[in-house]
């Protein structure tokens, strides 16, 4: 052990507190922030190790609001731009938030990409169900009948199933909690960051506002249900058989056809060789067959050959 | 080059010498096919032996947009003097079916040679002054691999033609082709060289009736690197420092993310295939928020698609390296076709002011010179750098000097040191200077890159002031490299009749056609710009001196009667004389025809 002038000061909640958040009283998003701060209290990552990335949306000005390495982004497009990170500097902790418009509906097809990848970064989503900062609009997650600033008469187009996106995305862990259950949250939380490959986190933030109410079902105070994934202990025993075996991917899928409110928790996770391994394996490959040459050298046999 | 009397260009000498040999000082051959053909592999080998034996070379190719098949040519031309464009006209034309043999005979000048494939052509002009020399190509390359290899092999058969009639060195071309075809398994190899061997023995020398050599180079004895400009826009993007990237395939970039992927490795880099091209400059943009020297790339279509991440480069002021290979547009346009197209994309297109450095290479070698500069403007001035290159320059192979790999090769630093209370990313008196993440912010603030306007320390603001202090900014910093610009070079008379402005792969023909005017006596010359936004201050002066300055470019005329440069000129200089010389046919500018637009405006004598 070093001594103690030499051991940096623990991370708390005080030094990652930013900029007082922008968001409504009430919004969901808040909870989202604080066990977020609480988490990485927790796990104790280097301060300077800590670089959140979003593009936009109410949502997507978390990085704001955490005092560490942040990135503002464009709208729809923070996995890319966290995958270019991620990939180039795996000594670091990345984070990626946004919304269900951007991470479902601009930025969808990245969304796919980056979970078929197993881009090494933790993503989660604050899910409300509509679009809050430009007041109003239908969300790709915004149920039939929803009516919005787009759809005055109701939604009539059938919204997308985030976690069997995720799932069939190819996603290495996807759970699903509720900004109202806070223990909850921090628990898949702490599992999504300790877990190596692309790891998202839905979680249902009640858009106060423009959408009150709608993720009550799920709320327990406010005579919903929030019923959790019970998962498989491999005791052997009778009641072991029903419970959920997270690395089935059908079973996975059944849970996400549940009528909603659904189930909360660990709906998948599988240890998959992240991009950043496998990307990591052809570079120490080719750097051994160069014999670890420096940039003059490989330039000058390469120019050599083109004679 | 002309083995016969009938020359019409004055400057394209050729002497008889002693031994009844026709001596060379260059020569274009036209190899017309189909793309399947393996033409551009030949092409590309005679490209390589020219730079070995130090003479000059220069190719030119099309390549057909469809998946396989269809008609391809590959000129090449060599010289023992300087070759600054691909030829106007072929000297020798190697035809190997009827339709190569229609399209392409107009190709050659009075007195040139045209080889053809008896097998596949019947019909020859019997009108026309040149010399056809009918020759088997295909049963004779089918009788020499035994009559099982079909009809593979022609290629290399032409290029044993090719060596006998020139005289090449028969040992460096052997040598090549062994290198060629070595790595492949050894029924390749020995086809390959049966296929030679039979061409090489052809009894061609009676039908000619006349015997060519091929000057030696004047050139220095070092051995030249011969290769396309995508190529060697990747090695300067490697010697520039560029260890991450990221891009989405699209023709004709594609060679340079291909090669980048492979090469990038071997550095301890990583080039990735976006999902698409938002994805690729998204990614890109993160690896150079990371501290990395960065690249992407496309050509128009793509680059449009990049657009709103390349407006928040420039206001989060990321550095960034950013190629466009144009092509013809608009749309899918013509894929594989050249065109200059896409300056205005570069200067302007995108939301909001978003000023930008805009540079062009003029030639293959420069493809390299020019991208070991953007890395370097990317990172002294932390904006987005964009590279114009062209169809015409992808795929063309020159022969140019290696360059002095120990004065360019920039070794890339990942700059993590502790920032202190002090940290300032946009000071308005002074360089951006970003902190990468993993950087320790002893005042325990740490900062987060938006794409908001904000003040000098990154924070959002919407103040009125600072939108505009920021803005200025932005601009100044641009505008103070412009000032670090040498005047461009004036090539020709100092004042005259007309002054021709090019940019781009246009270098050569542009040259030429200034060497050719000069020659019958007109007071011409021009400048080629490679920095095009900003462009070098005091043009003014330059153009003061000319009465007419004429802007040639390989893009529309517009509404208003000006191609993409001539229109920023114009609207720089406020210049009524500055016209344009623009076509869009999807080729590149020959010689004659730049010759004769000047001439068009300044009356021949």
């Amino acid at each position: 052990m070093s001594t103690a002038a030499e051991t940096p000061k623990p991370l708390t909640k005080k030094d990652l507190t930013a900029d007082h958040p922008t968001w409504c009283p009430g919004c969901g998003d808040f909870a989202v922030l604080a066990s977020f701060f609480k988490v990485l209290e927790k796990l104790q990552i280097p301060h300077e190790k800590i670089c959140t990335i979003a593009g936009i949306g109410c949502s997507s000005r978390f990085p704001y609001f955490v005092n560490g390495h942040g990135v503002h982004f464009i709208h729809g497009r923070a996995l890319p731009f966290a995958t270019g990170v991620s990939l180039s500097r795996p000594d670091l902790h990345v984070f990626a938030f946004g919304g269900d418009g951007d991470g479902y509906s601009i930025g969808g097809n990245h969304l796919d990409h980056a979970a078929r990848k197993n881009v090494n970064l933790t993503y989660i989503v604050m899910d409300n169900f509509v679009y809050g900062l430009t007041k109003k609009q239908t969300s790709p997650t915004s149920p039939k009948g929803f009516k919005s600033k787009t759809d005055p008469t109701g939604a009539i187009d059938q919204p997308i199933n985030p976690m069997k996106k995720l799932v069939y995305g190819g996603a290495s862990f996807v759970a699903r909690t509720h900004a109202t259950q806070v223990k909850h949250m921090m628990e898949v939380f702490e599992r999504a960051i300790l877990h190596p490959g692309f790891s998202v986190v839905e979680v249902l933030s009640e858009c106060v506002i423009f959408y009150p109410g709608a993720f009550d079902d799920g709320n327990p105070r406010k005579g919903g249900t929030f019923d959790l994934i019970e998962e498989k202990k491999w005791d052997h025993s009778a009641e072991d058989a029903e419970r959920h075996d997270v690395s089935d991917e059908n079973a996975a899928y059944r849970l996400a056809s549940l009528q909603y409110p659904g189930k909360f928790g660990v709906f998948y996770e599988t240890d998959r060789p992240t991009k950043n391994q496998l990307e990591q394996i052809g570079i120490d490959a080719a750097r051994e067959r160069t014999g670890n040459a420096t940039a003059v050298d490989l330039l000058s046999s390469r120019f050599a050959s083109m004679k | 080059m002309s083995p016969s009397a009938t020359s019409d260009s004055p400057d394209r000498t050729s002497s008889p010498a002693a031994s009844g040999v026709t001596e060379l000082q260059n020569a274009v051959i036209r190899f017309a096919g189909n793309s399947q053909d393996g033409i551009q592999t030949i092409g590309g080998l005679l490209a390589k032996l020219a730079g070995r034996s130090s003479r000059e070379v220069m190719t030119y190719m099309t390549i057909p947009s469809t998946i396989s098949g269809g008609p391809s040519i590959f000129q090449v031309h060599l010289g023992s003097g300087e070759v600054l464009s691909a030829g106007d006209e072929s000297d020798f034309l190697f035809a190997f079916y009827q339709h190569s043999y229609d399209s392409h005979i107009a190709s050659l000048r009075r007195g040139g040679i045209c080889v053809y494939d008896t097998d596949h052509v019947q019909e020859v002009k019997g009108d026309l002054d040149v010399l056809h020399v009918g020759i088997p190509i295909t049963s004779a390359t089918v009788e020499a691999l035994g009559g099982s290899s079909r009809e593979r092999g022609k290629n290399l058969f032409a290029l044993g033609l090719v060596t006998q009639i020139f005289k090449l060195d028969k040992e460096k071309v052997v040598g090549l082709v062994s290198k060629q075809f070595g790595g492949k398994n050894e029924d390749v190899l020995r086809n390959a060289m049966l296929a030679f061997d039979a061409g090489f023995a052809y009894p061609v020398g009676d039908l000619l009736k006349v015997e060519y050599e091929l000057q030696q180079g004047r050139g220095s004895a070092v051995d030249k690197v011969t290769t396309d400009g995508n190529t060697a826009m990747v090695l300067g993007l490697l010697a520039g420092g560029v260890r991450y990237g990221a891009a989405y395939p699209i023709t004709p970039w594609s060679t340079i993310m291909e090669q980048l992927r492979v090469e990038l490795p071997k550095y301890g880099g990583l080039f990735v295939q976006a999902e698409d091209e938002l994805a690729a400059v998204a990614m890109a943009l993160g690896f150079a928020y990371s501290g990395h020297v960065a690249v992407t790339g496309s050509s128009g279509p793509g680059l449009s698609l990049k657009m709103e991440a390349l407006s928040y480069a420039t206001m989060a002021e990321l550095p960034l390296v950013v190629i466009n290979v144009q092509r013809g547009g608009p749309s899918t346009g013509l894929p594989t076709s050249v065109e200059q197209s896409d300056l205005m994309q570069a200067i302007y297109g995108s939301h909001g002011d978003c000023p930008r450095i805009v540079l062009a290479p003029k030639n293959v070698a420069d493809c390299f010179y020019i991208a070991v500069e953007a890395c370097e403007l990317a990172k002294t001035y932390s904006c987005p750098v964009f590279v114009l290159t062209d169809m015409a320059l992808a795929s063309r192979i020159e022969a140019f000097e290696q360059p002095d790999l120990s004065a360019v090769v920039c070794d890339p630093f990942l700059d993590l040191s502790t920032r202190g209370e002090d940290f300032k990313p946009y000071p308005l008196d002074g360089f951006t200077r970003h902190a990468a993440p993993g950087s320790v912010m002893t005042a325990g603030k740490y900062p987060v890159v938006t794409g908001l306007e904000h003040d000098e320390w990154g924070h959002p603001s919407a103040n009125p002031g600072i939108h505009q202090r920021m803005t200025e900014r932005r601009r100044e910093k641009i505008k103070a490299f412009g000032a670090t610009l040498p005047k461009p070079e004036i090539y020709g008379d100092e004042s005259g009749e007309a002054l021709i402005v090019g940019w781009g792969s246009t270098w050569g023909p542009i040259r030429e056609a200034v060497e050719r005017l000069r020659e019958s006596g007109r007071p011409v010359a021009c400048i080629h710009l490679r920095h095009l936004n900003p462009m070098p201050n005091g043009l003014e002066a330059i153009f003061a001196r000319f009465q007419h300055v004429l802007v040639v470019e390989m893009n529309d005329e517009g509404l208003y009667g000006y191609g993409q440069f001539a229109t920023l000129l114009r609207a720089r200089y406020c210049d009524p004389k500055i016209r344009s010389i623009c076509k869009t046919d999807g080729l590149n500018y020959r010689v004659r025809d730049i010759v004769a637009r000047v001439e068009a405006v300044i009356g021949t004598v």
